[in-house]
This record gives C-alpha cells, structure tokens and sequence, in this order.
C-alpha cells in the first residue's frame, strides 16, 4: 500500500498539506510530496481539488467467511463483571446493524448459571467452557483456548472489557491470530461504507482521540473501557443456543500456574467497578484525610482513589492510585478532595461522567475540568456534605 | 552566568541537583520537623558515587578534587543544607586519611568511605572549640596499643558515622606539638556515643558526643606521627572551608530562589510585589552577594585543587564571606516573605535558622578572621623586608 | 541471570496537543522522556542482577533520538543497550512493534526474563509486553507489582499480579516476560560511573536487514490496525462554582447532582 502525489496535477495549493494529521506532506519546490511519517489515512485524497492524490491499497481478502460479533464474558469468582453486560449491550447495536449474531464467550468453573443472564443481556448464543482447570485466571490458558475458538468459529469481531484481566490476555490472542488489537475503547461503531468497525480511543494520555481500522485482518478486536458503554435491556426468559465447549479437545500446554488470590479487603467498592468514586490528593494533609473521605465514599456507596502525590507520601496504598502511572476510571461521579488536578492525574479520570472538586486554591487545575467546583477547606465542605446526605 | 565548567564537572553538578530535587526536597521539612537522619538519602548519595569525588581513583575514588565537591555539595545545600551538611561532614573525616593517611589505611579505609559508609571529625571538647589547643582527651601508648579517655562534644555525624577521625593529647609537655589523630570505628572497644543535641537548624544532622572511656586502639590506628595532630587538623580545614562556603552558596541561592519565587505571585496594592523598588533592591543585594560568593568559593577550590602551597588565607575568606552572605541572605528572604516566612509551611525559616552555623562551625568567623589577618600581617610584613 | 529490559522514548504527553485550527499534532517545544514506567523495569532488572550477578540489556524500537533513552537507563547501571531503528519500522502498531522487537530479542541472544513496563504513556494500550511474549512463544505475567519468589536454578518466578479487586499470585518457569507497574519498587539514582559509561558505550543500531525481518511485518506495512482519524476530545467541564458557607456549598451540591442523576442517597 503507498500514497501517490502526481506533480503533473498538483498545484501546490497545499490544502493536503493542513489537513494531514501527521505532518507527513510537504509542498517541495512546485508540488506536495508525502514523507515517511505517512499513515495512509487518506485525508489528503479526500481534499484535494485536483485529485491529484491517490492510495493503492491491498485487497480486502481476509474477511472472507468471517462473520459474527463476539464478547468475552469476564467473570472472576463466579459473578460476572459488569463490562460484561456492557459489551453485551454495544455487542447486540453493532450485531444488529451488520445483521449478524451476538455470542458471549464465557471460561470458569460451575459458571453455567451465569450463560442465563448472558441470554437474558442479549447473547444469541453462548460458548460456556465450565472446567476446574478454568477456575482462575491464566493468561495461557484462557489466551490459549480463546485463540483456538476464533480459529474454528471465526468471527468478524471480537471484544474484551479493557479491565486488567482484559488487557493481559487479549494482546497474547491478537498476536497468535496475527490480527489487529485495539485497546481501552471508548466508541465502536460500524461503517456504513464498508462494515468495518470503526475503534476510537484516546492516545496521548487522553490528549488526542483516535479513530481506527483494522481493515485487512480478521477478527478485528478491542478491549473496551469499561463504564463507558451501556448495557441493553434485560429481557428475563430470553434464551438462545448453549455451545459446550471441552478446553481438553485443543492440547493447551499451560505454562503459567495460578497459585492464590488475595483479596483487596481495604474496601467494599473497588475503583475499576466502582460509579462514585471519592478520590484525595495531597491537599488533604495527612493520611488521616483518608478516614473523612472513606465515611463519605461509604455512604455514597462508592470507592475511594488517590492522587499519586498521596500514594507517595504512603498516606495508601498504589491500587488505589488514579492517573497516567495509576488506573484509568470512568465513575459517574468523581469527586476530587485536595487535588491539584496535575495532567497525569486528569488522564486517568476526566472522562467521568460528572466532576467535582474540592480544593482550596481557586486557581488549581482540576476546576478547569470540573463540573462543580467548591472553593474551601475541604475539612469544611466534606463533613457538611456528610451530614447534608445523613438527614 | 557560566563558570566553564568541564564536561564531567557539569555531570556532577547535574547529578547532584537532579538527585535533590527528587529525593532531597519531598523529605526536607519532615527530616526538619522530626531531626530525623537522612539515613535513605545517604544510600541514595553512595548509590549515586557522590562520596567518591576526591578519593583517588587507587582507593575506588573518581580522583576529582575539592572543586567537584564543592559543586555537589553546593547542589544539595540548595534543598537541604542539613542534608548537605550530613554529606559533606563526612568529607572532613576522610580528610586525615586522605591528607596524611598510610598506605595501608588508606586501602583499608577509603574505599569504604567512597562507597557510602560515613566518617566524622572529632576535635570540639567543652574546654575547646576555637580553642582547638584546649583538648583533655588522652591518648596513652601501652605496649602496642593507644588507650583514649575523654569526651568530645558536638561532632556532626556521631552515632551515625562508622569512621572517626579524633584528635587527642598524646604528650601534654610538648604544647602545639602534644597531640595525634587516630582512626576510631564504631564497635571498638570503650567508645559510645552520649547525648544527641537539640539544635537550632540542620536539625536532621546528627550532632552528639563521642564518649571514650578506656577506648583501646591497636597502634596502627595512629595516623601519621605522634605530635602530627594540630598539623594534620590544619591541613584538613585548609581543604574542607570551601565545602562550608559551597554549603553556604547553596543555601542562599535556595533562599534567593524562593523569595523572587515568592515575589512574583504575592499581590499587594493590587501589584506583584517584585515589582516594588523596595523588593528589587532587596533581591537585587542578595543575587548579587550570592554570585560573588559563588565566584570566590570556586575559585579559592580550583587554586587549592592546583596543588599551592599556602592556602590557607583565601581558603579561610571562601569560608568567611560566603556563610555571612548566608545569614543575610536567608534572613532578607524571610522578609520578602513577610508573615508567611515566619511560617514553618513555607521553607524560608528553615534556611534562615540553618545558616546560622555556617557562621561558627569549622572555624567560627572571628576565628577565620584571625586566621586572614594573621596571614596578611605575615604577608606585608615580608613585602616590607623584600623591598 | 541475562536479562532483557524493553523500553521507549515517549513525548512527554502531558504537552502534547492538538492545533485545534488544523487538527494536526503540536510537536514543538514537546521534549522527548523516557517512559515513565520503563524505570521501574529497570530497577527490577538491576536489583536482580544484583542479587543473582549477570547482565541487563536494554532493547528499543524507535527512530535514531531514541538512543539517548538507551544512554539514559545505562546512567543506572544497565550494562548494555541496543537500538533497532530503520525507515521500515515506521508507523508501526503494537502488532508489528511486537514482531520488530522479537526479531530484536532473537538477535540479542539467549536470556532469562524479558522486563517491561506496564505501558507506554503515548499509546497507552499495554499491549506490547503481551504481544512480544507471544511472538517469542514465552510465558508472561502482566502488572507485576512484586517478585515474591526468584529461582534461576530452578528456572522458576513467582509473582503477584495487580489486578481490579486484588492481587493474584502467579507462577511462571523460565524464561518468561513480564510488565511491572510502579508499585513494584523505587528506582534508584543514576551514578557518576554510570553517566561516564552512558557517555561512551556504543550502542549498536540494527536495521530491517540486521534483523532478518520480513519486511511485511514490520511498520505500517505490517500493522493489522491503522489510525484513520485524530481528534479533540471534546472540552469537558460545565465549570460551575458552588461558594457559600460550606453548608451551604454542600447543599447546593448535592441538589446539583441529585439532577444529573448520578447520586443515590444514602446507597448501601
């Protein structure tokens, strides 16, 4: 695949050369010429007055007999995620405008109840592997049946909740099919023109928004952000076919061998599942702060998240770290005590639905992003929001 | 302003300040608050290969000078003089060893010291601080080995430290020339550390006393000579007092830096007040007493890096003139401040009660003044002879 | 033990913006940093050589600058570096970087445990950890935050894995890959020894044709995924300042968000 410029048709008017997102063309001497930074996306081809540009591409080969939209139903102890019924509720928009079917793929052990509410979400049908040696996460293991149930039933798409256990296993599958992964997804949608899924997802630290293609390779996959999607409706009684799958058929040699979890006891919520989260910075003070905005996540029902500024002052622990070397979250709300609203802390929650900050300094950051900003002493304001919600 | 600077003095200088910067200034005001040691950051020191600037290259040292050192020091002292003063202490108990050391003590101790384990310098006593001939420790020779009794008092680094450079009386008779310094390490027999002083500033230095009570030493712990003791303590602060103006130069231009900080955001009568005249003098006393201190304490490092002999003049003015610039320096940034700098949430009381000792340890300044006088005293008296 | 530890040279993304008249990348005035997490990686490998002895090589993919990140994690203490740079390995996706660093590994020889960062603060995706394990066939643990158990001898690494609603203890045999998240140590400080080294080491730069690479699998050519499109994400924040006497502030609050629906009162 290549671009072409003809200099005989180029006018140099340069209208190539401002769209171009990359910067890759240039009007050398009396006509554009494109440079190695080129991404063959093709604005340029669009705005050219004199069709002066033109891109060869491959073939469209492999998407032959490939066909089918398909979500990995994640479950940890034997409740499903809430991602799950997310994709689902993407999984059954996108299936429906391409006019294919909806399956859900689900790896655990005495997990066979759980197919019921994938039905229920919108799954037409559901490859279920229920075997002790599923019982716990393995990227091996569950990488390497999901690859070989892609290579047998073939579908067009396939998606992942981008939650930790998402985005260990799902590269090693993308690699093994030789196909194209797209991570951390906050829209999908399918092309009219051409039926491909179009992935956007931010780069840059959230900076940038990207969309893209992955046009030749077959299954085109993505993991998801999860509380980004919404789930469809839940239509009880809803049944559809029930596909065994034996993991014992497909000779995976494992190499890996889980040993035990531990728990995260330190809170009821956890940040990745979590639609309030109530997060601190090292505007609180002390590591006593923590104590005030636990009784508020509680009562909200919430989680609690922290600015890297407090997890370094050891005031708690890094899982609860949000920002660009922390985790990514997209709560409803997020209330933000005591942060100054640092960029590397606003990529890893601006895109919450609702923001609120807390903070002292009126010319802190994070009021530049949020949707309400309480200037004040946070040791004020959060008991009087306590005792507001306790009437 | 640029000093030229050589490719690996600049490396230094870059090192030493990113390493503030990272580690040095999230902990300053903790170590501060609680006279905590700074027990981490000296491992990140070693780890760094900050103690081997003026080891020989023989000894696991990078065989640079105190020039070099002074640049580090200098770089620390900016975010943390007590931090800096913890450092560079234990540059003046290598001294000896370095200065006058025998071959085999110096293979047995340098390398340690290059690596990050700390040393400290003992003279002070309760009967003599600039009274350096006023020591009572006593250091007796029975069969082959040195017994010590006495007390030193406000050492930098006691307890800490595992090298001890101390000086004691071996023949009280002979005067100037009646003492010796020896090689204690911690664990050896009849040495303990006594109480831990409470101080004004560089409060996470540790500064405590050194306690000998029978302390038994084998004999091939003296260094040097026996009488050789005020000579060698001599030689020692002919090197080490630009290390005590680098700390000074660091300090001011650390409090410098935060009152034209503070100047530019702090509004008053609807202005910034950087943009009084009244500021801008202050600042512009201050910036301009920093950068001749700097000039000085460099150039006095370099002249004695260069081998001459009688240094001990201007190395007393680079010890004088920069730690009186200190003082002014970090009080006038205090004022700049106004209410605030009297506050302990902003870092300019720190460095104001923090300077005050650069002007006392290591030779008060009344001391460096005696010591410059008497130098020109013999200097123009010469003159007139030659003529 | 012969470790590997893979690393790149990002924009510092916190100024990296979009001409919003354009919509192309701002790219002046954007230094360029060693990836966050890469440290981290790093001081993992350094503390194992340190106890176990060895070697450390760092391994990037990237255009020529890049070396200056290779010369900055040798300041640390890593022993030797690589870079792999060509005109070929341009545009890459995670795919193709994948295969390109492989190819890289292949070329560098045999080793115990390959290290790498959670993930890179440009794309984000997390993905290159995962994708070069599989292309060398290796075991992997992704988000390592501790090395619970070490066993050269017995090719054999335990380790807790970060995941949502805790932590999972995993084994793997050698040798294996892993990606580390920050929590797992603190890194240490450059040295002087380590600068001087940084300055002189000669860092060989392997091309398409050193590596032996298919050229269909590397760079754009080889990426399954392209971006078609880059935009602004859309300005957030309504910007509405709440002030008043914290009762009152708080009141007002939560009568906001009992509006916007996204608060339950008193949710269990």
């Amino acid at each position: 695949m290549s671009l072409f410029i003809d200099a005989d048709l180029c006018t140099a008017c340069g209208a190539c050369v401002e769209v171009c997102p990359f910067g890759a063309v240039e009007i050398v001497g009396e006509a554009a010429q494109v440079n190695e930074k080129c991404n063959l996306c093709g604005a340029c081809v669009e705005v050219c007055p004199v069709e002066a540009i033109t891109i060869e591409k491959k073939e469209v080969k492999a998407a032959d007999g490939y066909q089918g939209v398909w979500v990995f139903a994640e479950q940890r102890r034997g409740r499903l995620a809430g991602v799950s019924f997310e994709l689902l509720g993407e999984g059954r928009r996108l299936a429906d405008k391409l006019g294919v079917s909806l399956s859900a793929v689900l790896f655990g052990r005495q997990v066979r109840e759980a197919a019921g509410d994938l039905f229920a979400y919108g799954a037409d049908r559901v490859y279920l592997a229920d075997d002790p040696a599923l019982a716990d996460f393995t990227d091996d293991l569950y990488g390497g049946l999901l690859t070989a149930l892609i290579r047998e039933h073939r579908p067009e798409i396939v998606l992942c909740g981008a939650t930790s256990l998402g985005r260990s296993f799902f590269p090693k599958v993308a690699n093994a099919l030789n196909t194209g992964l797209t991570a951390d997804c906050t829209g999908l949608d399918i092309r009219d023109s051409d039926r491909l899924l179009l992935q956007t997802r931010p780069a840059f630290g959230g900076n940038i928004m990207a969309a893209i293609l992955c046009p030749n390779r077959r299954p085109q996959m993505a993991t998801v952000r999860p509380k980004v999607m919404r789930p469809g409706p839940c239509l009880e009684g809803r049944t559809g076919e029930l596909v065994e799958v034996d993991p014992a058929r497909y000779g995976l040699a494992p190499k890996t061998r889980f040993i035990e979890f531990i728990e995260d006891l330190s809170e009821k919520v956890h940040l990745a599942e979590a639609d309030i989260i109530v997060a601190g910075g090292r505007g609180l003070g002390s590591a006593q702060g923590f104590d005030l905005l636990r009784e508020l996540a509680e009562l909200l029902g919430g989680a609690v998240g922290a600015s890297r500024g407090a997890v370094d002052a050891e005031w708690i622990s890094y899982a609860h770290q949000v920002g660009q070397t922390g985790k990514t979250v997209s709560p409803k709300l997020y209330i933000a005590c005591g942060i100054s609203g640092a960029v590397q802390h606003l990529v890893g929650m601006q895109s919450a639905d609702v923001i609120v900050a807390v903070n002292n300094d009126p010319n802190a950051p994070i009021f530049e992003v949020a949707d309400y900003g309480l200037v004040g002493d946070l040791y004020e304001i959060i008991p009087a929001i306590i005792s507001r919600l306790q009437r | 302003m640029d000093y030229f600077l050589t490719e690996d003095q600049l490396m230094i200088q870059d090192l030493a300040r990113q390493i503030a910067e990272e580690k040095v200034l999230p902990v300053r005001a903790e170590l501060d608050e609680k006279e905590e040691f700074p027990r981490e950051l000296m491992k990140h020191f070693a780890e760094a290969d900050l103690f081997r600037l003026n080891i020989p290259e023989a000894y696991d040292g990078m065989g640079l000078g105190g020039f070099e050192h002074a640049l580090a020091v200098e770089q620390v002292s900016r975010v943390c003089c007590g931090v800096a003063c913890t450092y560079a202490a234990s540059g003046l108990g290598a001294y000896p060893l370095l200065l006058f050391g025998s071959e085999d003590q110096k293979k047995k101790y340098l390398p340690q010291i290059a690596g990050g384990t700390l040393a400290a310098f003992a003279l002070t006593e309760s009967t003599a601080g600039s009274d350096a001939g006023g020591i009572q420790t006593r250091a007796v020779l029975e069969g082959d080995e040195y017994v010590l009794n006495g007390t030193k008092q406000w050492i930098t680094n006691a307890g800490e430290a595992d090298i001890y450079s101390v000086i004691a009386l071996t023949d009280p008779s002979r005067g100037p020339r009646g003492a010796s310094f020896f090689i204690v390490e911690r664990g050896d027999p009849g040495f303990s550390f006594g109480k831990r002083e409470k101080k004004m500033g560089i409060r996470c230095s540790s500064t405590g006393e050194l306690i000998f009570n029978n302390c038994r030493l084998p004999a091939d712990r003296l260094i040097s000579k026996e009488g050789m003791g005020f000579i060698i303590a001599m030689r020692t602060f002919d090197k080490s007092r630009p290390g005590v103006g680098a700390q000074a130069v660091g300090l001011a231009q650390g409090a410098l830096e935060a009152a034209a900080d503070y100047a530019r955001t702090r509004i008053q009568f609807g202005h910034p007040i950087i943009s009084f005249q009244a500021i801008q003098h202050m600042l512009a006393d201050m910036a301009a007493s920093v950068e001749a201190a700097r000039a000085l304490v460099y150039a006095v490092a370099r002249y004695i890096d260069s081998g001459a002999k009688e240094v001990s003049k201007v190395s007393a003015m680079a010890k004088l003139f920069p730690s009186d610039v200190a003082m002014k320096v970090t009080t006038d940034a205090v004022q700049i401040f106004g209410g605030s700098g009297y506050m302990r949430d902003y870092p300019v009381e720190k460095m104001m009660r923090d300077a005050k000792i650069l002007q006392i340890y290591e030779g008060t300044n009344q001391i460096q003044r005696n010591v410059i006088g008497q130098e020109l005293h013999k200097e123009f008296g010469r003159r007139g002879r030659k003529k | 033990m012969r470790i590997i530890v893979c690393i790149k040279q990002v924009p510092d993304t916190k100024n990296v913006r979009l001409d919003p008249a354009t919509n192309t990348l701002k790219r002046e005035g954007v230094e360029s940093i060693l990836n966050p997490f890469d440290l981290y990686a790093v001081e993992t490998a350094l503390r194992l050589k340190d106890s176990f002895g060895g070697t450390v090589t760092a391994l990037t993919m990237g255009p020529p600058q890049a070396e200056s990140a290779l010369r900055e994690v040798v300041e640390y203490g890593v022993d030797e570096a690589a870079l792999l740079s060509d005109r070929a390995f341009a545009g890459a996706d995670t795919w193709a970087t994948s295969y390109t660093l492989a190819q890289g590994v292949k070329k560098l020889g045999g080793f115990d445990l390959i290290v790498c960062g959670k993930q890179a603060v440009d794309g984000d995706t997390a993905q290159v950890g995962p994708g070069l394990a599989e292309q060398l066939g290796l075991p992997y643990v992704c988000f390592v935050r501790r090395l619970v158990e070490v066993d050269p001898q017995a090719r054999r690494l335990v380790v807790e894995r970060l995941m949502d609603d805790g932590w999972d203890v995993v084994e793997t045999p050698l040798p294996a890959l892993i990606t580390v998240v920050k929590e797992i140590n603190e890194p240490r400080v450059p040295s002087l020894r380590g600068k001087m080294k940084a300055k002189k080491i000669a860092v060989p730069v392997y091309g398409l044709k050193d590596l032996e690479a298919d050229p269909n699998c590397v760079g754009l050519a080889g990426s399954p995924t392209q971006v078609v499109q880059v935009f602004a994400p859309q300005p957030r924040g309504t910007r509405v300042r709440l002030d008043g006497r914290p009762e009152e502030q708080a009141e007002r609050l939560i009568e906001a968000l009992k509006q916007d629906k996204v608060l339950t009162i008193g949710a269990e």
